[in-house]
């Protein structure tokens, strides 16, 4: 079997000579490690001070986005509930009614929009299926609460605020966008054949 | 000296005895978690002031805060007296080591000593004896069967090292001639430290003070991963914090004692030739002992965060078929010795 | 004042040997042992012999009643488990500790008439100890040493499991 690291060693029961059964060697061996290890640089994030740098696929609280006039793009088709392998998404569809056309960029949108941050599992899947580009995961951690009930997040917590954009740049990519149009890709051909459903 | 200038100074000085033991106890808390944080490549406590300097504080009020909870089925008296008789074992054993010469102020001198009793190794192995009590009542008082495990296992294995160490401390008391710590402590002027003449009994003494205090790798009775706490697995609150407290106590007199019996107490080389006044001289005495002290504290964690701990048979069979037998050879061969180029 | 620390370690000396014998728990008679030889450790204290005191400490309290309570501990003896004794062996008891009690008077009374020694301060000190158990008791010194040493080789045979 390949080895999974240089340094392993094959255990053997042959006897000890008298040198290693004394131990102390050994145990000097040890405290030389443990003690090069005293002087060495210390791992540790200091964490609200200092933090990590997220890798560019990293995964976080969702937003709900608004379009260039600020009006909210989702339509509430259901299509992140069906996605959601962790049923943490649910909604509540609504009509636009006139005069709301600033604030819903379609004729239908979602009263009620929310996520259930304990049973996400930030696999992204959602986003995958918005065919609004409506919601995307950030590199922003949901914070932790005292109550569960606070952690199914609705749409106070989860639409942009309007004067205040999430940048989302980083996953709404070129290669992202032709994945979601591309009509060779499975999850767009009921798209592109509507008469056969 | 008057009879009041006495007692005033006996309790001066038993007073800051009792004061720098609990204040390097608290402080070991620290430096325990420090240094297993630096030896694992971490910070370590270091939120509650600059470098985390409060955290002992913290920890305290933590203590004092918490819940006191004393089992219904449990002996209750007993189950309050064992953390007390820990607490106080360890406390008192400080009364017998000299901290330094004397100071002479106004005329008189103050011994740097509590009590100068005659047959001060042996005071401190009785009380070291005496410190399992507090363990066994505590562990049995808790009617839990991991507390029991823990107390059974911690007096076998004190009982089993204190036969080592005390004939350790024969070879020694043989080469100096007295049970007084302050007259061992004085012989060792200059490079006399007894560590050369006494090599193979440091070893055993050390490492049977390692299991005296229940230290990694001796730390069987409270091995958190089999016997959940051990000894002390029913305890909260400040009981708890009495055992715990009882044991960085116990390390920091078993340090003291070690540097005193082995390397010279406050002597230091050299620093008789410099001719300095006999007071200043006294107080860098008290610095070098502190010194050696918070070495061998150093050196208790130091192993802690090295060596693995032992299985119980391995633990027996080091102090009775190994150290033993060795410490008899130690005694036999130091008589030799003796008897050949001494006398 | 050391006539009366004398009288009142004397006290619980008895008290606590009493309570020895009148507790049911075991356990508790352990523990009221160790505060017996702790009271006479006291006693010895104020007789000036600082090393009886101590090694009385060490031997009996730190070691002896050690094992003692981790043998009662291990075999779970509590009050519970004590087995109801009847009277005739309450009576054997009694006769056997009377004749005791009468064997202890009559060697006392025998004492009456020794010549003691007048007392020093440094009776009770190490060195002297150690001159007097080595010159005028070095044959008892001995022979005892030679019975416990006696002692732990039927111990270390009881121990061995298989001896042929």
């Amino acid at each position: 079997m390949q080895a999974l690291t240089t340094r392993s060693k094959v255990a053997s029961n042959k006897k000890m000579t008298f040198v290693e059964k004394l131990y102390i060697p050994a145990i000097l061996g040890g405290l030389r490690i443990t003690l090069n290890h005293f002087f060495k640089k210390k791992v540790t994030i200091q964490y609200p001070e200092q933090k990590r740098e997220f890798a560019p696929v990293f995964r976080g609280q969702h937003v709900l986005k608004r379009d260039e006039n600020g009006a909210e793009r989702c339509t509430a088709c259901g299509l992140c509930a069906v996605a959601c392998p962790a049923e943490a998404i649910t909604m509540t569809a609504a009509e636009r009614k006139p005069g709301e056309e600033s604030l819903y960029r379609e004729e239908k949108y979602a009263s009620v929009y929310e996520i259930n941050m304990l049973r996400c599992i930030f696999c992204g899947l959602c986003e995958e299926a918005c065919p609004k580009e409506a919601i995307f995961l950030t590199d922003r951690i949901v914070d932790t609460e005292y109550v569960r009930q606070n952690l199914v997040f609705g749409k106070d917590k989860l639409v942009e605020p309007i004067n205040n954009r999430i940048d989302v740049s980083v996953r709404e990519t070129k290669e992202t966008r032709e994945f979601k149009t591309h009509p060779g890709y499975a999850h767009n051909k009921l798209y592109t054949k509507p008469s056969k459903a | 000296m008057g009879i009041s200038l006495f007692i005033l100074y006996k309790v001066i000085l038993v007073v800051a005895v009792f004061a720098i033991s609990l204040v390097i106890a608290m402080y070991s808390t620290y430096a325990e978690r420090k240094v297993a944080a630096f030896m694992q490549d971490r910070l370590g406590p270091n939120r509650a002031g600059p470098f985390g300097i409060l955290q002992p504080l913290a920890d305290g009020v933590k203590m004092f805060m918490k819940e006191e909870i004393i089992p219904q089925v449990s002996n209750k008296f007993l189950f309050i007296l064992g953390p007390s008789i820990a607490m106080f074992t360890s406390c008192i054993t400080g009364a017998v080591i000299p901290w330094g010469t004397s100071l002479h102020i106004a005329g008189h001198d103050f011994t740097l000593q509590v009590t100068d009793i005659n047959i001060g190794i042996l005071y401190v192995m009785a009380i070291t004896s005496i410190g399992v009590y507090g363990i066994m009542i505590g562990g049995w008082a808790s009617n839990n069967k991991y507390s029991l495990l823990g107390a059974l296992r911690a007096s076998s294995q004190m009982i089993s090292y204190e036969v080592a160490m005390g004939l350790a401390i024969i070879a020694l008391v043989m080469t100096t001639g007295t049970l007084s710590l302050r007259d061992i402590a004085a012989q060792q002027t200059g490079w006399h430290w007894n560590l050369f003449y006494q090599p193979l009994g440091f070893i055993i003494f050390l490492i049977c003070a390692f299991a005296e205090t229940n230290r990694t790798p001796f730390d069987l009775p409270e091995s958190d991963s089999e016997l959940i706490g051990g000894y002390h697995t029913e305890y909260s609150s400040m009981k708890l914090g009495f055992y715990l407290f009882a044991e960085y106590i116990n390390m920091f007199i078993s340090s003291a004692i070690i540097s005193t019996l082995y390397f010279g107490g406050y002597n230091m080389p050299f620093i008789g030739r410099l001719g300095l006044s006999h007071n200043l001289e006294a107080i860098l005495g008290i610095v070098f002992l502190f010194a050696k002290i918070f070495f061998f504290i150093f050196f208790f964690m130091w192993v802690r965060w090295t060596v693995p701990r032992f299985r119980f048979d391995q633990l027996m069979n080091l102090g009775w078929k190994i150290l033993i037998p060795l410490s008899i050879f130690n005694v036999a061969i130091t008589g030799f010795i003796i008897l050949m180029f001494h006398r | 004042m050391t006539v009366y620390l004398f009288a009142i370690l004397g006290f619980f000396a008895i008290l606590s040997a009493l309570m020895v014998v009148l507790t049911k728990n075991p356990i508790h008679s352990i523990l009221y042992l160790v505060l017996t030889f702790f009271a006479i450790a006291g006693e010895y204290v104020l007789l000036n012999a600082q090393f009886l005191a101590i090694v009385n400490i060490i031997v009996y309290a730190g070691a002896i009643m050690v094992l003692f309570l981790f043998v009662v501990m291990l075999l779970n003896l509590n009050e519970e488990t004590e087995p109801h004794k009847s009277v005739l062996r309450k009576l054997i008891a009694v006769i056997a500790a009377g004749l005791l009690l009468v064997v202890l008077v009559g060697s006392l009374k025998g004492a009456d008439n020794m010549s003691i020694k007048p007392f020093s301060q440094n009776t009770g000190l190490i060195e002297n100890l150690g001159k007097v158990l080595f010159n005028d008791f070095l044959l008892p010194f001995e022979v005892s040493a030679v019975l416990f040493l006696a002692a732990m080789v039927g111990a270390v045979m009881l121990g061995k499991k298989d001896i042929k």
